[in-house]
Parts: C-alpha cells; sequence; structure tokens
C-alpha cells in the first residue's frame, strides 16, 4: 500500500510507523506539512505521534489546520484511508476528521507503559488480521489521551460500533486500573462513520518485533496489506 | 540601557562572582580597567562552572585513551567508535541549582543542554539517562521537588523524542538544600562525520542559529559556582526556561545542515551563552572572533551587549560556516522556521572583539580568557578512617524476612516505576532493555549491534571513604554493563560536590577523583567527558560526594543479552564473587539498624574484571540469560528483584562456610552477581568458574511463588511487590513519609 506519512514539526514518530509500515511490505513515503498535495496514488495517509508544534496550545489544534491537512480530509471525504496515531489521533479530532476530544490524562501526568487492549471488531481495514474478541498489549505514550464527547456522541460512536480500541486488563477486563488516563468507556481508538478513518491513542508502531516488546502491533500493519 | 563604562567598584566585581585577587589577575592581563561587558565576559569564564578552576588540575590524572576513543574530554561530548563505521557520543551533566530553584524548568534545560551537547557533535541522540538525588523524603520540599523534576524531565525528552531509558534515584538528607539533577544523553553517528568545535579559516562566517536571545539565564553559570543560603529561592529569575520543540528543530535543521557540507565548526550555546561558544570555537583554532551584536536575533528589544554576551536562552547554536554555502544553510533553517544570522567572522587577530552598533564593547585576547583563567590548587585534607564493621558485632533488629521486605520498599530501592512512566522510555523502537535492568540497552539502528547505558554511584561509600566509593561507582557502572553482556567502553563522569574551599570537601573530591581514575585504568574504562558541579552546599551542610557515573558498552549482537527476570522454575541459582558478609555502610545497616557507620565495601578491580569477564563470556556465548549483579541490599534484595521481575520465587539457603545469616543476605561485597540456569548447565559453569579461579556456587533453585531465604518464613512476591511498587505511588501521593 502506498503510504504518505505526514510530518509536522514537532513530529517524533514518524520513522517509528515508517518502519512498521515498510515491515509489514508497504511504501511509505515522508509528506511535509507545508505542501498541498498528497503524492499521486496515495492509499493510506499516517499522522504519526508526536508534539506538532510543541503541542503547547491544544495538541493538535495547529497541526489540524496545516496546509496539508485540506488534501488529508479530501482523501477521507473520498474514501480513501487515514491513521492518527497519539498526536495524529488529536490532530485528527482538531481537523474535524473524528468527533471528540483528548483531554489531560486523569492522572494529570504523562504515562508510558505497555498496555492490553481489546480490539472491538475485526472487519475494518484495520484490524482485519486480528481474530474477533483478541486482547493484544501495546504501548502508550502520552500526556492527553483521556477520550471525552458529549453524551450524543459517545451513544453514537457505541451505537455504530465505531470503537476500534478499548483499554483493558490482560484478560480483557475492561474498567477500573486497566483504563490508562479516564477514558470515557475506556476508549482507546474510534472510527470514522465510513470505517476509513481510524484514530488511536496506542502504538502499535512500536510492537513489532519480539526484541522489542513483542507483535501484538503488526496485525494493524498486517490487515492494511490485506485492504 | 546599561552604559558599557562604569566604574568597576570591589561591589561590582563580587556581584561578578570574581575574588579580589582574579580581577587583579584581570588588571594584569589587559593593562586596564575592563569595560562592564568585559567584566561580565570574565565573569562568565572564568567562574568554576566553566573554568574548571578547582577542579582543573585532578582532572588532568584522569585516563581519557584507549584505542577505541576518539574523542575525549574537551569537545561537546566524549566518542568512541562502536565499528562498522558508526561512534557513539555521550555526556552527562548537571542542573543541580537551577533545579533546586525551579524543579520543571531546570530538568528540562539540563536535559536540552545536554542533548544540545550531543547533536552538536553530528550525532542523532537515541537515549537519555539521569541520576537524580533528593533531600529526605520527610523534608516539606521533597515531594514537590520531585514532581518538578520529574515532568520536567519527561517534558523535555518526551516531546523532543528521544527515549529515557534509565537513571539513579536516591535520597538522602544531605540534599535537602541541593538536590541533583544529572541528565545524560547518547547520541550515534558516523565516525567521519563528527564535527567539532575548532574554527578555521580567516574571516569565515559565524552564524547564530536556533531560537532568539532573551534576558533569561543571564550569570546561570555563576550561581551555578555559588553556594546557597535561605534567599536562594530568590534567584529564580537567573533559570532558563527549556522549549523542546525548538530542540527538535534545532536537532533536525543541524543534521540537515551537516549533511550539505558546509559546517566549520560548531558549538552549542550552553553554560554561559554566547561569550563561552564563541571565545572556544576562535580559541581552540588559534584565531580571533569579532561578533556584531546588532545582528544577533532579539526576543526583547534594548538589549544590551552586556546581556546578550551573559544570556542563557536556550536552543541556541553558534556555527562557522563555508561562506560558499551560507545561502544553502540558510534556506534549511527558514524552512524549520529557525533564525539564522550571521553575526561575526573569524580573524587573524587572536582578539575576542564585541561590536555593537559600531561601537566597541569589548577587545580581549582571545586565548588567554580561558587559557589564563585561575588555577588552584586547593588545600585538601583527608576525611578520618572509619574502621571496619565486623557482621558479628551487629544485631540484627528484626527478621531477615522482616529487613528485606523494608529494604526492597525503601525510598532508595523501591521500584522507581512512578518515575520512568512518565518518560517516554519506548520512542524510536530500539528499547530493548527498558528502565529496571542493570542496564539499559538499546539497539543501534537497525542491528545487529547495541549499546548498554547506566548511571552509578553510591554517595554513602565516598562519604565514608573517597578513594573506595570513586572506585566503587565505577566498578559498579562496570558491573551493570557486564550483567547485561555488554563490553564496558567509556564514562563520562558528573562529579557533584559541596564547596571545594573548604578542605575537607576538596579532600572528597580528590580521593573520589583518584579512585576513580585506578578503576579506569584497572578495568580500561577511560573517561571521554563529564561535568563539575561544586558548591552544592546550603548554609554551610554540603551534600554527600555524588561522583555520578555514566557508563556506555558495546553488544555486538543485541538479541544476545541477559535480563534480571527469572525466566523458568527448577533453574539453579548460582552465586558469583566471594561473600565476606560485609556489612559497613549497607543499606541494610542504614535503613534497618539506623546506621551509617563503618568503612565501605573494598573493591578489588582485579577480582572485579576476572568475576565480570568471566559472567560476560557465559552470556555472550549465549549459554546463560538471567544475570542481576548484587549492589545496595546484598543478595536477598537482588534475589527479590529477580524474582519480582520474573514472577517466580526461589528458594535460597546459604552455603557451608557462609558468614553470619544478616552478613550473607544483606552484606555489599563487591564484584558478584547472580545467575540462573538450569542445573545441568550450573554444573559446568562452576567447573569453569572454578579454572578460572572464580568463586561460584549453587545457592539455591527458582519456583514457586515465594521468596524463601534459609528456615526464615517465605516471603510471598505478593508482600515483596505490593512494598517495592507502593512506596513511591504513596509518597507522592502524600499517603507516606
Amino acid at each position: 500500500m502506498k503510504a504518505a506519512v505526514i510530518v509536522f514539526p514537532g513530529s517524533n514518530r514518524e520513522g517509528d510507523v515508517i518502519r512498521a509500515l515498510r515491515d509489514a511490505g508497504h511504501a511509505p513515503v515522508k509528506v511535509w506539512h507545508a505542501d498541498h498535495e498528497l503524492p499521486s496514488g496515495t492509499d493510506l495517509v499516517v499522522l504519526p505521534g508526536g508534539f506538532s508544534y510543541g503541542d503547547y496550545l491544544r495538541c493538535g489544534a495547529i497541526a489540524g489546520r496545516a496546509a496539508i491537512m485540506d488534501a488529508v480530509r479530501a482523501h477521507a471525504g473520498r474514501g480513501g484511508l487515514v491513521l492518527g496515531i497519539c498526536n495524529g489521533f488529536q490532530i485528527l479530532v482538531e481537523s474535524g476528521l473524528l468527533p471528540g476530544i483528548l483531554m489531560r490524562n486523569a492522572q494529570l501526568r504523562f504515562v508510558c507503559k505497555m498496555q492490553h487492549l481489546k480490539v472491538e471488531r475485526t472487519d475494518t481495514a484495520f484490524t482485519r488480521a486480528y481474530a474477533p474478541g483478541q486482547v493484544i498489549e501495546v504501548a502508550i505514550a502520552h500526556g492527553e489521551g483521556n477520550y471525552e464527547a458529549d453524551e450524543e456522541t459517545i451513544r453514537r460512536l457505541e451505537g455504530e460500533g465505531r470503537v476500534a480500541f478499548r483499554y483493558c486488563d490482560a484478560e480483557g477486563r475492561v474498567g477500573g486500573d486497566a483504563n490508562p488516563n479516564g477514558s470515557t468507556n475506556a476508549i482507546a481508538g474510534i472510527y470514522s462513520e465510513r470505517f476509513n478513518v481510524l484514530g488511536m491513542m496506542p502504538h502499535p508502531e512500536n510492537l513489532i518485533e519480539d526484541l522489542v516488546g513483542g507483535t501484538d502491533g503488526r496485525g494493524l500493519f498486517e490487515s492494511l496489506r490485506a485492504a | 540601557m546599561i552604559p558599557n563604562v562604569v566604574a568597576i567598584t570591589p561591589e561590582l566585581v563580587a556581584e561578578h562572582g570574581l575574588k579580589p585577587d582574579e580581577y587583579q589577575r584581570i588588571l594584569d592581563l589587559i593593562g586596564r580597567e575592563p569595560t562592564l561587558t568585559e567584566l561580565g565576559i570574565f565573569s562568565a569564564m572564568w567562574n568554576e562552572h566553566c573554568s574548571y578552576k578547582s577542579s582543573r588540575l585532578h582532572l588532568k590524572t584522569l585516563p581519557t585513551s584507549a584505542p577505541w576513543v576518539i574523542q575525549g574530554p574537551g569537545e561537546n561530548a566524549g566518542v568512541i567508535d562502536i565499528g562498522d563505521g558508526m561512534a557513539c557520543i555521550f555526556k552527562m551533566e548537571s542542573h543541580n541549582h537551577p533545579s533546586f530553584i525551579e524543579p520543571y524548568q531546570g530538568a528540562t534545560t539540563g536535559v536540552g543542554g545536554i542533548l544540545r551537547d550531543v547533536f552538536t557533535m553530528g550525532a542523532r541522540p537515541i537515549a537519555a539517562l539521569n541520576a537524580l538525588r533528593f533531600g529526605a523524603p520527610e523534608h516539606p520540599k521533597t515531594r514537590r521537588l520531585v514532581a518538578g523534576v520529574v515532568a520536567g524531565i519527561g517534558g523535555y525528552g518526551n516531546s523532543f523524542g528521544v527515549p529515557t531509558v534509565g537513571g539513579q534515584t536516591g535520597f538522602h538528607t544531605r540534599y535537602d538544600g541541593n538536590i541533583l539533577v544529572n541528565a545524560m544523553a547518547v547520541g550515534i553517528a558516523k565516525t567521519d562525520e563528527i564535527f567539532y568545535a575548532k574554527a578555521t579559516g580567516v574571516g569565515n562566517p559565524i552564524v547564530y542559529l536556533g531560537s532568539k536571545t532573551g534576558r533569561d539565564g543571564i550569570h546561570g553559570a555563576s550561581m551555578a559556582s555559588a553556594a546557597f543560603d535561605d534567599k536562594s529561592d530568590e534567584k529564580r529569575p537567573t533559570v532558563q526556561v527549556g522549549d523542546p520543540f525548538a530542540e527538535k528543530l534545532l536537532l533536525e535543521a543541524c543534521l540537515e545542515l551537516m549533511q550539505t557540507g558546509s559546517v566549520i565548526a560548531i558549538q552549542d550555546m550552553g553554560a554561559a551563552g554566547l561569550t563561552c561558544s564563541a571565545v572556544e570555537m576562535g580559541a581552540k583554532g588559534d584565531l580571533g572572533v569579532e561578533l556584531h551584536l546588532e545582528n544577533v536575533p532579539c526576543r526583547e528589544e534594548g538589549m544590551s551587549a552586556y546581556e546578550m554576551m551573559l544570556s542563557e536562552s536556550q536552543e541556541r547554536m553558534l556555527m562557522v560556516l563555508d561562506p560558499a554555502k551560507e545561502a544553502q544553510a540558510e534556506a534549511i533553517f527558514r524552512k524549520w522556521g529557525l533564525d539564522f544570522a550571521v553575526i561575526g567572522f573569524t580573524t587573524d587577530t587572536l582578539r575576542f572583539v564585541v561590536k555593537h552598533n559600531g561601537e566597541v564593547m569589548a577587545d580581549l585576547p582571545i586565548k588567554e580568557l580561558g587559557d589564563e583563567a585561575p588555577l588552584y590548587d586547593r588545600p585538601h585534607i583527608a576525611g578520618a578512617f572509619l574502621p571496619n564493621i565486623p557482621a558479628e558485632s551487629v544485631t540484627p533488629p528484626m527478621s531477615t524476612a522482616d529487613a528485606l521486605v523494608r529494604l526492597i520498599g525503601s525510598p532508595d530501592m523501591c521500584s522507581k516505576r512512578w518515575i520512568w512512566e512518565q518518560y517516554d522510555h519506548l520512542i524510536l523502537g530500539n528499547t530493548v532493555q527498558k528502565p529496571g535492568g542493570d542496564a539499559a540497552i538499546v539497539r543501534v539502528l537497525d542491528g545487529p549491534k547495541g549499546l548498554a547505558m547506566t548511571c552509578d554511584v553510591t554517595p554513602r561509600y565516598c562519604e565514608a571513604d573517597p578513594f573506595e566509593g570513586g572506585k566503587q561507582a565505577v566498578a559498579e557502572a562496570w558491573r551493570n554493563i557486564t550483567a547485561v553482556g555488554g563490553l564496558p567502553l567509556a564514562i563520562t563522569d558528573n562529579l557533584n560536590f559541596g564547596n571545594p574551599e573548604r578542605p575537607d570537601v576538596m579532600g572528597q573530591f580528590v580521593g573520589c577523583i583518584r579512585g576513580i581514575g585506578e578503576a579506569c585504568r584497572a578495568l580500561s574504562f577511560p573517561v571521554v567527558s563529564g561535568n563539575v558541579s561544586l558548591y552544592n552546599e546550603t548554609n554551610g551542610v554540603g551534600i554527600l560526594p555524588t561522583p555520578a557515573i555514566g557508563g556506555v558498552g558495546l553488544l555486538d549482537d543485541v538479541s544476545v543479552h541477559a535480563t534480571i527476570a527469572f525466566k523458568a522454575a527448577g533453574e539453579s541459582v548460582v552465586l558469583v564473587g566471594d561473600t565476606t558478609g560485609h556489612v559497613g555502610q549497607s543499606a541494610w545497616l542504614r535503613d534497618v539498624c539506623g546506621r551509617e557507620e563503618g568503612a565501605p565495601p573494598p573493591v578489588d578491580l582485579a577480582t572485579e574484571k576476572r568475576n565480570g569477564d568471566f559472567v560476560r563470556g557465559l552470556i555472550t556465548s549465549g549459554r546463560v540469560n538471567t544475570v542481576h549483579d548484587l549492589s545496595d541490599g546484598g543478595l536477598a534484595v537482588g534475589l527479590a528483584e529477580m524474582a519480582l521481575a520474573g514472577r517466580i520465587g526461589a528458594t535460597v539457603a546459604p552455603p557451608t562456610g557462609a558468614p553470619v545469616a544478616h552478613g550473607f543476605w544483606f552484606g555489599e561485597d563487591q564484584a558478584r552477581y547472580l545467575l540462573a540456569t538450569p542445573s545441568g548447565e550450573a554444573e559446568r559453569i562452576l567447573a569453569e568458574a572454578k579454572a578460572a579461579g572464580v568463586p561460584a556456587v549453587v545457592i539455591g533453585t527458582t519456583g514457586g511463588d515465594a521468596l524463601t531465604l534459609g528456615a526464615e518464613t517465605p516471603i510471598s512476591l505478593q508482600t515483596l511487590r505490593t512494598a517495592h511498587e507502593n512506596w513511591l505511588p504513596d509518597y507522592m501521593a502524600g499517603r507516606a513519609a
């Protein structure tokens, strides 16, 4: 799959996601935030993790209005695939491609650790390589990953099956200490209405080999290969 | 604006941290009264932090070379060859004084400064570590300082995008008024693409890069060269503010610029900012420098030459560029949205000339600014000799099991998860050993090589016997790297001490340096970079002598390494090294018996090397992958850490001839390791150890969900885990201590 990885000033996990994409057989290229066009033939746009523009304003707020984002919105509007990880998820909500907001973690501290996730559905372009109900372990590393939205939005997301991943414990139990940041309904990632845009706080791109923590993140990139 | 020519009164000289005889030295050197800007430049160049005037004499005795050392001390960072045309560039530096006054910003700028030192030389940072010392947990400031420093380190490193993979955190009342924040950065570069500070060529442009200059941090280095009193909080305005976003842009722009071949020399603006960087580049190249300050990008209007020369605004660089490639260089910086300004040029006059709007504000001999800085051979006296404390002479106040639970949950030895979970330790996807092991392991690019890295020192040993303590700090760093399978290559040292004008403190410094030097020589572990932080004293009370050692080692195949976690039940637990039961200065004696007494454990460097080389051979040959070196808390704490990490218990008993129980379980004899391996392999290892002259004995077997120490009641792993994991989060939440 031809992937365009958008680099904003302050992006810092673009190399990690490029490695994961290459590893799964994709062809990623970097695209500069000030560009106005995506490379022709782009199948997948990736907004990587980082601290775009330092995140001194609301996380992702400035990046959400960067020049390239018009092209990303158009790509999504055509049904093109968009994946936003961590800061990328924050940029997706700030750019209007996904609903809700990422607030500061409930404990008010940055948290980096291994975290279990429940894969909510396995019939999307991003998750088809996972088994139904599978619990995966990936990394989280964020200070503002506490997903919040108004009640109506949460009801819609849940009703339409648009929750992609939920924080859980090793046995798949949701709630309590298994929620690392206070997100509503333990939401770790959500889809757009057409399931072509995925925003998620955890970092599957850092879990692609046994030597470095495990391989539970590979499924996401392998799913995209089949898409 | 402050006038440049003012009457230089004794008060003004004192305010600049210069002693009367030092001022006389200035008068003798330039043959006239200095301008205010010149006085400021001298104060910046001649303070302790920049001139090493109390420490230079002794630092010279440290070994700094080895076949694999490409660059030793004196540049922005040390450089070692790691093979395949790659170099590892690393350094550790303190930000103690500012972090006490303003913990978040003090820590962030400490991290920013050390990252800059590394990427200034052309390296991309691949890991950060830190060594932190705080006051007693019950001191009213400690909790706030811990929270601020940790948030600051994370706030900078996480945004910049470097994994913070390891470190050390301790508490002691002697740090109540002077915390220590030592940050270490490790980067990699190609050996033929390393950049230095030495300027070459006359008439080449001197270019200012990065963030704008403000009034922050003026005299920061001078503050770091003075002791504290009750009014230290009032020094808050001298602390700089960090901007990791600007630094990230500066990194990317600098590395991109270096690829163009346009950089002749580069120096980051750290302590003493523009003054120090410009003087060093010129002096190293035997050139003069002329600066035109009206071209310096300023954040505020109306800044004087004095302020610009002394500002310590962060995220700034100075370069000497190839004039033919100036336009190309500027385009790269504009693309990243950073300031780029030609602010001067190199000359053949050997003068440091500073002009502002055409007016000469300073005109000084450039070499003498550095070379003629005061050099002191300060009086030093050795401390009292402390006698050895035989283990038999101490009556244990509680059972071995209770003592272990107390130690594993003590402020120094409890899990530091609360801290390192606030650091992104996984970014870049190369962290093979996360925090919590003996040393961190980071893969180099796509492998197969890896680097092992650690920060270590045992201040109570250094206080009791500076020479043995200095040796031990190096030996423990060496052992940490060995215990994961790395070949230790070189160290960076961060020498934190009290007031050098006190002969007893200077005695600690001199003793520690001697010990460090001896250990470095014996272990082929040279010093390639470092930093000295003196005057860590408040109201006359100095810190414990704390020479933090940052070590780096190489793994040829990063997939072949050891971790501390027990891997399977039914394996033999092998103790390597001699156990005499040395309880003097042990954590047990301090935290269980309430006594900080006695001589610290002696370090036999030949034994250290023999035992370590033996263990490393077992790891690199793929025969053993469960190893832990023994240090604070001795054997019992080591076992508990291995059991907790692996979620597998063990049953262990003293072998025949073992010392008295508390000496066996909690003694801190050096040069020791614990291994776990299938029993057949253990027998072979014992035979080989005997042949190699390495003491080794099987002391137990892994298995179960408890730790059984001799005849003691088994301690459940759950009890140990609760004690180990809960102290720090409870403390930070105000639920303990």
